[in-house]
């Protein structure tokens, strides 16, 4: 068993990505993405990273994967290199890109078929559906993605990006097209998943709410070109409840956030959200 | 099932029956226009010439159209996959899809001389690749990156990724294409074996109604070219509910 919720320092960083710079070519000129990125995920952890729009955020996630080098600095995985796809990481983006001639049992299936070509149907079959009953999907599995609502294509990618154990799953704003309640919903889920099967995660979201809800740790980047700008370690109980939303702690935590936030989109902080409360 | 047959059988009767009555109505002789009664005759007086040559004109159709078939998806996957091949290909492709075939008749009925059988496949294959070869094109270079992605961070092969994602997604375009290739490929065959004479196909069945002044059968021919269409047609609807039924919306 992996330690799960574990606090950072004790534990051994899974991701490590240290001063990475990024420039895209356009053909407008040189766009510099990212300058200056550092992130530490313990293992076992949950990072989400939040930021302002076009910050480079997206980008950051396919360095992670391996989809893509920096021009500078470095990104470790497992205290290795990152120098290519590897298929101990599992992705999931906003848009659930399941495959419609596939039924959602056959799109969950997908990653075994590559990671796993040995692995027998029964097998793959079953820990497929292990997986659509956790979330919820079970009696689903024989629709087609078009027959399931957005909630539930939702469910069934973060399945995909699970069936095959990664050590590492990549969220990119999986929950940002839904709306709120089928969202809040989706936390929990992942909260469960998680508590089932450990794994470290780097989320990508636009909520401030979701960042402090499901991650150890809330990375703040700054605008483009983006650097990280603070991290707030999220000191909660381990087995969250959407209640501890409405806490005064997590407001205070809330506050900070978002005066970050406006720091990183270039305007000067507020002071309407009060004193701002230590995180740690 | 009685309604999908019944309409469109139904539909078919309703033409026959205005056919018949335009003609009836003008007094039309059979030299200037054919009514649907006199094509009965016309077929069975013909009915083995009919039976050969249909068959010909059906066998160089579909050769060309497989031909087409595979070197439009060739084609497509290059200017697909590389965006230097695209720019290079698309001006020539469009020029040459510009160009009218008829024109190029007699071009290759030159070069390969007597080769009957050769030069028709050849203009059903190079009438209608056109549409293939720009569709799965089309369908390839617009794959959504994220669907590449969900295989490529796994480190999915490009072949897999092509097999498992790329073309199935592209298939729906592909039949959308064949469906106009099919009948283009007969436009092809037809137009070799009706202006450069040799003798096979309807084509040839059809210059010799039209020598003799034999309108009936000019028109039979005609109704049968339109019925050979329609099974091609019907053919590669078959083939797009196996392959690619996923893509049709229920009630649509």
């Amino acid at each position: 068993m992996r330690p799960v919720f574990k606090k950072a320092e004790t534990i051994e960083n899974l991701i490590e990505i240290k001063g990475v710079k990024h420039t895209y070519t356009t053909a407008s000129g040189p766009l510099p993405v990212l300058d200056g990125l550092d992130v530490s995920v313990p293992a076992g952890t949950f990072a989400a990273v939040v930021g302002p729009s076009g910050c480079g955020k997206s980008t950051l996630t396919r360095l992670v994967a391996g989809l893509m080098k920096p021009d500078e600095g470095e990104v470790w995985l497992h205290g290795e290199r990152v120098r290519g796809p590897r298929n101990t990481v599992g992705m999931a983006f906003q848009n659930p890109v399941l495959l419609e001639w596939r039924t959602i049992l056959e799109n969950v299936i997908l990653p075994l078929e590559i990671v796993a070509p040995r692995m027998s149907r029964a097998d793959r079959t079953s820990r497929a559906m292990d997986l659509l009953e956790m979330v919820g999907l079970a009696g689903f599995e024989g629709k087609r993605p078009s027959e399931l609502s957005g909630g539930m294509k939702q469910r069934a990618s973060l399945c995909r990006s699970l069936v095959h154990k990664p050590e590492v799953l990549i969220l990119d704003e999986p929950f940002g097209a839904l709306d709120a309640f089928t969202r809040e919903d989706l936390w929990q889920t992942m909260r469960d998943l998680r508590r089932a099967e450990p794994f470290t995660a780097v989320l990508i979201t636009h909520d401030l709410r979701e960042s402090v809800f499901l991650g150890d740790q809330v990375i703040v980047l700054s605008g483009r070109p983006a650097r990280t700008q603070y991290v707030m370690d999220v000191d909660l109980p381990e087995d969250r409840d959407l209640d501890v939303l409405y806490t005064p702690k997590v407001a205070g935590m809330l506050g900070i956030l978002r005066e970050q936030i406006k720091i990183a989109q270039g305007r000067e902080p507020g002071r309407e959200s009060g004193r701002p409360v230590e995180a740690h | 099932m009685l309604r999908k047959v019944g309409v469109p059988l139904l539909a078919v009767v309703v033409f026959l029956a205005l056919w018949e009555l335009l003609v009836w109505a003008n007094g039309w002789p059979n030299f200037k226009m054919a009514s649907p009664s006199d094509l009965p005759p016309a077929f069975w007086q013909y009915k083995e010439l009919f039976l050969v040559m249909g068959w010909q004109t059906l066998w160089r159709t579909v050769v060309g159209l497989v031909l087409a078939v595979i070197f439009g998806t060739l084609l497509g996957m290059i200017i697909g996959f590389s965006r230097i091949a695209r720019d290079a290909l698309y001006p020539l492709l469009v020029g040459f899809n510009a160009v009218p075939k008829a024109t190029l008749v007699p071009v290759i009925s030159l070069i390969f001389i007597g080769q009957h059988d050769f030069n028709t496949v050849l203009m059903a294959f190079m009438i209608s690749f056109f549409p293939i070869a720009v569709s799965v094109g089309i369908g390839l270079s617009t794959l959504e990156p994220e669907y590449r992605d969900i295989l490529r961070a796994l480190g999915a092969s490009r072949m897999s990724i092509f097999r498992k994602i790329a073309l199935p997604k592209t298939l729906p375009e592909f039949f959308g294409a064949l469906k106009v290739s099919a009948t283009l490929a007969f436009i092809g065959t037809n137009l070799v074996e009706i202006v450069s004479p040799h003798g096979r196909g309807l084509g040839a069945l059809f210059k010799s109604g039209e020598t003799n002044g034999d309108y009936p059968l000019m028109f039979a021919v005609l109704i049968a070219l339109a019925f050979l269409g329609i099974v091609l047609y019907y053919a590669v609807i078959f083939l797009e509910r196996i392959f690619a039924g996923w893509a049709e919306r229920e009630g649509g």
